[in-house]
């Protein structure tokens, strides 16, 4: 963790260029709730307290069940499919494809030590959030300072 | 079928958004299938509760909106997205039978399933051959 890494620097660089630039113009709405054929799938919001971090995930269009989750020390994996709107043989006209579809996986790395037997994770309305309680050794301590 | 405004729809989404109230609006992302016998709009719209959904037909505009409440994450540290209301309006086509329209709202996705009036869909007229 301590280490330095040419190419994780230069791709929070990236990324701090594509956040810089993109609200440009636009500038009210922060960042689209969704953005098709953006690199980045699903886009996360993360959140810590003394006793966990919080990861919210979009995941439109995906079935929870068929999503797949998995942490291994401070890293946190979502992968999954978000499947094609199903038109069957029948001949057919696309008027608007902005949706997208396919394959996704994406990594964070989380910024504590969690316990991972104590993950927990629910989905509602294409609101994936996903509760993360911190090892014990990452959790704040108190320290109390005696007097002499 | 096209947008009631199609060069500047995302203005007039934004002019909405300043004359009515401070609440921001997102322009959602939709697919639009037409087929023989109707159209289906599916548009991703994550994180609402189906009654603050409202999906509109009046004289051949259709207009769907949606109203987020804001949860508020404490102490953030990364911020990709932002939970803001959706609003969006299309010009639907004459063939349409507004009276028809299924809705349904399953893991953040909207589809609307139109269908178009009998009259619209194509007969298929057989030949008999003597």
């Amino acid at each position: 963790m301590a280490s330095w890494d040419v190419f994780r620097e230069l791709d929070s660089l990236r990324r701090e260029m594509d956040e810089a630039l993109r609200g440009a113009g636009t500038a009210r709405v922060m960042v689209p709730a969704f953005l098709s054929g953006s690199r980045r799938f699903p886009l996360v919001n993360l959140g810590e307290d003394d006793q966990a971090i919080r990861v919210e995930a979009l995941v439109p269009g995906i079935d929870p069940k068929t999503l797949e989750m998995s942490v291994v020390h401070n890293t946190l994996t979502l992968a999954g499919e978000r499947k094609p709107v199903e038109v069957g043989n029948r001949p057919h006209a696309w008027h608007r494809n902005e949706r997208g579809f396919g394959k996704f996986s994406r990594t964070l790395e989380l910024p504590a030590q969690v316990d991972v037997d104590k993950v927990s994770a629910s989905c509602e309305n294409g609101l994936l959030t996903i509760t993360l309680p911190k090892a014990e050794a990452a959790k704040p301590k108190k320290i109390a300072v005696k007097a002499a | 079928m096209s947008n009631t405004q199609p060069a500047t729809q995302d203005k007039s989404a934004t002019a909405r958004e300043e004359t009515r109230s401070d609440e921001r609006y997102l322009r959602p992302a939709v697919d639009i299938i037409e087929t023989e016998e109707g159209m289906t709009i599916t548009a991703d719209m994550p994180g609402l509760d189906k009654k603050n959904l409202d999906i509109d037909i009046d004289k051949g505009i259709l207009t769907i909106q949606g109203h987020v409440k804001k949860s508020e994450t404490p102490h953030d540290l990364y911020r990709e997205f932002e939970l803001v209301s959706y609003y969006r309006q299309f010009h639907l086509p004459e063939v349409i039978d507004p009276d028809k329209t299924k809705a349904e709202y399953v893991n953040g996705v909207l589809t609307l399933t139109l269908s178009k009036l009998a009259a619209a869909k194509p007969k298929k007229i057989e030949v008999k051959v003597k």
